[in-house]
């Protein structure tokens, strides 16, 4: 692995604080909020971490499209407690990224005005039920592939939040597959809604691991940096790795005809992605883009006068806690 | 993280693949933190009156759930979220038992059922509208199965008894939920204030309701299985009175003008209480049979 000393290629004297960073980093330690840090290492951690939390945030969206109409007072339980769960991991991202000096306010209003991006995945719509299962276990599960490695993250805050979502993402993910099996073992209908939803989400889910690594540009730093572990194209091949045999036991084809297991590399062979439709949706022109901010924007600014209430109050309290302490002394 | 990192072609793979699931965690999220009894069967009465407090549980559910993503913070995204939950939860205990009366299971009940056959309170049917009127109807809500479920906690249906005893903690968090959200909207800006006056008395109307006695429940009171609604009146005045007062809000009057006749355990409605019936049973509707 490349340490990151090499990447400083100019030669000039280290100062103690960035010669303790480049040692954490050689030895792969934690990096702390109060240690000091390369300005690159905290703008690439607040732009990577504010957008997982986005894509937390805007993917409560197309699920919670289903809470109401869960076909069986469990699914929606279940399904209620998943979007929950999205919430919750938006709240420790956000905080994790607020240990580097953003508030969550500014957060927001990035996301708001399309300033900030989130996962493009979330711009794809959930015409049907088994979307719902679908997206645990293709977009859950290539979440997965992409969020373990995270948790060995060496910023301390990012890592440790990593450990507590991915342990609910396993949770998403399964619970994702036990759709799809029900829906597999059911009525025709049933069945052909499942094949369907998975025909959809497939070629997406692939794309979720980015460009291919001679595309993606900023991968070796935050590799250097024990930020990313893995390159896109290795936890691609993973997580195809993962779902040809639990295809097998659904029962659904995944949509490649060219898929197969390469004795003489190892590795699965696979159609070439279309990576025009990523870019579209990356660009703002998929199915759901404007939607997903729109509903986000209008969440926040119907919201604005509850936490305008909640901060008031707040000031009056401490306003009046002052005052009587001032009259006891 | 063990049992989470890669062995793409592991021969040891379980049908779901390298994931790691902590199952003492899930294990009650998954079964829907259900009581469902020791396999009792519900009295025809019993069953009656499980339905009546399933009902209200699960239409309150179902609209706590339309908040999920659009709350006026994440923090109440996961807080109604979190509410909605265990409400779902009491009425897939509730459901199940009154089921066991005529071999219905929750999900038969829960949506194969037509509006006339709702045994909900008006209040539970009652819309989101703002969140203010949310807060209103949660407050009223939760203060009124405290007091139930602390007092049905005592009930001689074992089955009852555990669901209820289970709940009651519940529903004081809800309680206090709606009591911190109903002194910061009444204390905090004059839009909150205002917001927060036009709820309750929008939501004071359905109060009466809650609280009307009939044949089912005096019958089932005589055997201490039900709890009489009328009896849970003082205790819920007393809180809610406090609450108000801290609030510095003003109870409406003219409150018992139009529902005090309790329409809704005879299945009698407000128009809201259909749209709400269709969204939640249209996908199961369209494939009758079907398991999910």
């Amino acid at each position: 692995m490349t340490s990151p000393a090499d990447l400083s290629v100019v030669e000039r004297e280290l100062s103690p604080e960035e010669e303790q960073f480049n040692d954490l980093i050689a030895k792969d330690s934690r990096i702390e909020p109060r240690d000091w840090m390369p300005d690159a290492y905290r703008k690439t951690l607040i732009r990577q971490i504010s957008q997982h939390a986005h894509s937390e945030i805007i993917g409560m969206q197309p699920e919670s499209n289903w809470i109401t109409r869960a076909p069986s007072l469990k699914r929606k339980a279940i399904l209620m407690a998943k979007v929950q769960d999205e919430a919750g991991h938006g709240l420790y991202l956000y905080s994790a990224a607020q240990t580097l000096g953003i508030s969550r306010e500014e957060m927001m209003q990035q996301l708001i005005e399309g300033r900030a991006r989130y996962s493009s995945i979330f711009n794809y719509t959930t015409p049907t039920w088994a979307d719902m299962g679908a997206i645990g276990w293709l977009v859950d599960g290539a979440a997965i592939c992409n969020q373990v490695p995270l948790c060995r993250a060496s910023y301390g805050p990012y890592g440790r939040a990593m450990v507590r979502i991915c342990k609910e993402e396993s949770f998403h993910q399964r619970q994702g597959f036990e759709i799809l099996l029900e829906l597999m073992q059911g009525t025709p209908a049933q069945r052909e809604m499942a094949q369907d939803a998975v025909n959809r989400w497939y070629w997406p889910s692939l794309m979720m691991f980015g460009p291919p690594d001679d595309q993606s540009p900023n991968s070796a730093q935050s590799m250097a940096w024990n930020i990313k572990r893995f390159s896109n194209d290795e936890l691609r091949q993973r997580f195809v790795g993962m779902l040809v045999p639990q295809a097998e036991v659904l029962g659904v084809t995944l949509p490649d005809p060219n898929l197969r297991f390469n004795e003489e590399t190892g590795e699965y062979d696979m159609s070439e992605i279309d990576w025009t439709e990523f870019n579209e949706v990356l660009a703002g022109r998929g199915p759901a883009n404007a939607e997903r901010l729109r509903r986000r924007r209008e969440a926040h600014e119907d919201g604005a006068w509850v936490r305008e209430a909640a901060h008031e109050y707040a000031r009056k309290q401490a306003e009046r806690a002052l005052a009587a302490s001032g009259a006891v002394a | 993280m063990s049992g989470t990192d890669f062995d793409t072609h592991g021969g040891d793979l379980d049908v779901h693949g390298q994931v790691s699931v902590d199952e003492v965690e899930l294990a009650e999220e998954l079964a829907g933190a259900g009581i469902t009894g020791t396999g009792a069967t519900a009295s025809a009465d019993a069953a009656e009156y499980a339905l009546r407090l399933g009902d209200d549980a699960l239409m309150l559910a179902q609209q706590l759930g339309m908040w999920i993503a659009r709350a006026p913070e994440l923090e109440e995204d996961v807080a109604l979220g979190n509410i909605g939950l265990d409400l779902i939860g009491h009425a897939r205990s509730l459901l199940h038992y009154a089921g066991t009366a005529s071999g219905r299971s929750e999900d038969d009940l829960a949506y194969w059922r037509d509006e006339p056959e709702w045994r909900n309170a008006w209040l539970f049917e009652q819309p989101n509208g703002d969140f203010a009127h949310t807060i209103a109807r949660q407050l009223v809500a939760a203060s009124y199965l405290v007091e139930l479920y602390a007092a049905l906690a005592e009930s001689t249906d074992p089955t009852l008894a555990a669901i209820a005893a289970k709940a009651v903690k519940e529903v004081d968090y809800h309680r206090d939920h709606a009591t911190q959200w109903t002194l910061r909207l009444a204390g905090g800006t004059e839009e909150s204030r205002r917001r927060m006056v036009v709820a309750i008395a929008d939501t004071w109307p359905y109060i009466d309701e809650l609280f009307v006695d009939d044949e089912l429940v005096e019958r089932l009171a005589a055997d201490r299985v039900a709890v009489l609604p009328s009896t849970l009146r003082p205790g819920f005045d007393a809180v809610l009175d406090a609450v108000m007062a801290e609030a510095e809000l003003e109870p409406p009057t003219g409150r018992t003008a139009f529902v005090a006749s309790g329409g809704g355990r005879r299945g009698s409605h407000t128009e809201h209480l259909g749209p709400l019936l269709a969204e939640m049973q249209v996908l199961a509707r369209q494939h009758p049979g079907a398991s999910w």
